[in-house]
């Protein structure tokens, strides 16, 4: 009988709470790779923060703060290829900058506009996902139409560890292994789906070792430690690239804030808990720990670069803030190629009440 | 008798049914340790225990897929589907499997399970949390399907739908969670599936629809009251559909305009005007008008007052229906 207490399962852990790690290890990073993931993270972290006072002055609509994810974000998307394709789900903000969403296009969504699902052209970005799971699907067939074609983008999926108990992860899993697709599937075990907590969600001890059911390859890795989720990702992105088939990647982490800003967390997490992460874990300080120790950053560098990403986000807003307000004529445009005769007749009447409202 | 929520009357039905009958169970994502995203299941996690609230893995088909089989066995599960628009997740085995289990046994099996989700629009919610989807269900024979559009409803509807022998889709509209209070008694009771409720009575114009509009009909019925006498019907539940309420209804006014927020094209405002044509036609004097959500999927927060009913489109609606 096979039992998954046989099976030895160590996570890829680079750089510890201090900022220390194996010389070594630590060597074959650039200033330029440190500086550039550090820089990532703490524009997503301040950008987040923004976000979350902006939705409770009433400025956008329901957000879901990803703070304390960044390492994971932010360490698996700058191993890609621009060219790469992302599937996120609603968590994956800081992903998507980083792989080149303007943070505009962020606010037309988080504002609910129609253009909110809208990527621009050129960016191989899927729109955000709000149904659990379904994205791996998504991901699953890009990849596969990529190998059909004889290409070298992989895709990458981004869900939680809620999100692998849906019936379309698992059937990713299979058809991604079955046709040996170049698909990175990138779990963000952030300990909790809403108010569920992994131990309801799953028997198994971890979420990596569902690969070995499908008959792929598996890895658990520090999703705090942005170098280890780097170094990860870079591996089986190349992997993947060079037709060796799909990967799980499992990253340990944790989200600080509520799920949304619909959520209470107090009812299902202590305090002691958040605090926990927060004061050992936080993905930030620990890089921030190592860019001190090799005198590549400081506290005058980190108040101007924070001063500069708050410049940004505020233009930004005002720039989406600007953009027209929509209209629901509008709508009717996306529903097909051509809308039907009997579709065209409900948009007209939409305009016809829109000028009935505006008193034209 | 007590000031209530519809959300209240729901946790209350809830609550009594698990106190009356220890088959009854709960079971569905956050439903437990957090009392459900909009707090239905508030305490029951700590009344009844973890034998009788289940957070569960989060995977819709298996909510409703296990709840078959624990109704098979002996069970009555009230299955939460966190919102509406994750029900497609669970579409064949509440569609393919709950819907058929009595007719492919013969009878030999029943699932007397109750799913209860909210849907509904104008509370700016993300994509796919707002639909009404009650029309993919209608088309699904074997499934009774309840819509309340208060908190008297609601627990007298849940009450039944619990007690019921039969697999009952429980539809809360989201926005009259917590909009107004009514009167509910404290003692628990039942008001039959497949009786409508007349809201209003009138001799001009019918008007029928179903929870999340209810509101928004009677609103404008009462503010239109000196110009058009009109009658509002409030279905409460589509299947069974309670034909003689409409019927009577339509003889007497002869118009009819059907309200839901649910797109137009085969929303189940169709099939009413369907059966009207079929055995009333020559009761009417006008044309029937539907005013609905319009043929497109649900769409963003900037934008989603427009494409739901409203008084405008619905005074228009009378309006023109007086003409003739
Ligand atoms: C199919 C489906 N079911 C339920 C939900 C409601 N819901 C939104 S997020 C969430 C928890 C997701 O947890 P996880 O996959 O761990 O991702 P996290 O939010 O922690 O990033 C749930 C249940 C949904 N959006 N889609
Ligand atoms: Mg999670």
């Amino acid at each position: 009988m096979i039992d998954q207490n046989d099976l030895r399962i160590e996570m890829v852990h680079l750089l510890d709470e201090n900022g220390n790690g194996e010389e070594e290890t630590l060597h074959s990073f650039s200033d330029d790779v440190l500086i550039t993931l550090y820089q990532w993270m703490r524009k997503a972290r301040v950008i987040d923060e923004r976000l979350l006072k902006m939705q409770r002055q009433g400025r956008i609509g329901t957000y879901a703060p990803f703070s304390g994810q960044e390492a994971a974000q932010i360490g698996s998307v700058l191993a890609l290829d621009k060219d790469d394709w992302l599937f996120p789900s609603y968590r994956e903000m800081a992903a998507c900058l980083a792989h080149g969403m303007p943070l505009t296009q962020i606010f037309h969504y988080v504002r609910g506009h129609v253009l909110g699902g809208k990527t621009p052209a050129g960016l191989n970005i899927f729109p955000i996902q709000i149904i659990i799971g379904a994205q791996t699907l998504h991901a699953t067939g890009c990849a596969w139409a990529t190998k059909l074609k004889g290409e070298r983008h992989v895709s990458v999926c981004y869900f939680g560890d809620g999100a692998t108990s849906e019936g379309d992860f698992h059937e990713a899993l299979n058809f991604a292994a079955v046709y040996q697709v170049p698909v990175i599937f990138f779990c963000q075990n952030n300990h909790y789906a809403i108010s569920v907590p992994i131990q309801k969600q799953t028997a198994s001890r971890t979420i990596a070792q569902k690969a070995l059911a499908y008959g792929m390859k598996g890895v658990l890795v520090d999703g705090n430690d942005v170098l280890a989720v780097y170094q990860t990702m870079k591996e089986a992105v190349q992997m993947a690239r060079e037709g060796k088939g799909p990967v799980l990647i499992e990253a340990l982490t944790y989200r600080l804030g509520p799920h949304t800003t619909s959520d209470d967390p107090t009812k299902y997490r202590s305090e002691e808990e958040v605090e926990r992460w927060k004061r050992t874990k936080d993905p930030l300080h620990r890089l921030r720990k190592l860019l001190e120790k090799r005198n590549i950053w400081t506290d005058t560098q980190e108040e101007a670069f924070v001063a500069q990403v708050n410049d940004e986000v505020t233009k930004a807003y005002e720039e989406a803030a600007s953009v027209e307000a929509p209209s629901l004529a509008d709508i009717f445009r996306y529903v097909y190629d051509e809308p039907s005769p009997l579709l065209y007749e409900q948009q007209q009447e939409v305009i016809r009440r829109n000028r009935v409202k505006e008193g034209k | 008798m007590a000031e209530m929520t519809m959300i209240q009357a729901i946790h209350d039905a809830m609550r009594q049914e698990m106190e009356r009958d220890e088959r009854v169970i709960v079971l569905g994502e956050d439903v437990g340790k957090n009392g459900g995203v909009f707090r239905a299941t508030d305490g029951l996690f700590e009344q009844f225990g973890e034998a009788r609230v289940f957070d569960t893995p989060l995977a819709e088909s298996g909510i409703v897929g296990t709840s078959i089989g624990l109704a098979v066995n002996g069970f009555r599960p009230v299955a939460e589907i966190q919102f509406l628009g994750f029900v497609y997740q669970a579409m064949d085995q509440l569609a393919a499997q709950a819907a058929r289990l009595r007719f492919r046994s013969a009878g030999r099996f029943t699932c007397p399970l109750v799913v209860r989700s909210p849907y509904g629009g104008g509370v700016r919610t993300p994509e796919l949390h707002s639909d009404a989807l009650e029309g993919l269900f209608a088309h699904s024979l074997g499934l009774k399907i309840v819509m309340p559009s208060n908190a008297y409803d609601a627990k007298g509807l849940l009450i039944s739908a619990i007690r019921d022998e039969d697999p009952v889709l429980f539809l809360e509209p989201m926005k009259l969670y917590r909009t107004f209070r009514m009167e509910v008694p404290e003692e628990p009771y039942e008001i039959p599936l497949g009786k409508a409720r007349i809201v209003k009575e009138g001799e001009d114009v019918t008007v029928i629809s179903w929870g999340a509009s209810v509101p928004l009909v009677a609103k404008v019925a009462e503010e239109m009251k000196e110009k058009v006498d009109i009658e509002v019907i409030d279905l409460r539940s589509l299947q069974p559909l309670d034909w003689d309420t409409i019927y009577s209804s339509v003889s007497k006014t002869g118009r009819v305009i059907i309200v839901h927020e649910a797109v137009k094209t085969n929303g189940f405002g169709a099939e009413i005007a369907a059966l009207i044509s079929e055995r009333a036609l020559f009761s009417l004097s006008a044309p029937i008008v539907r005013i609905t959500g319009y043929d497109t999927p649900y769409p963003v927060p900037s934008v989603e007052d427009d494409w739901l009913p409203n008084a405008a489109r619905m005074i228009e609606g009378v309006q023109t229906l007086m003409r003739y």
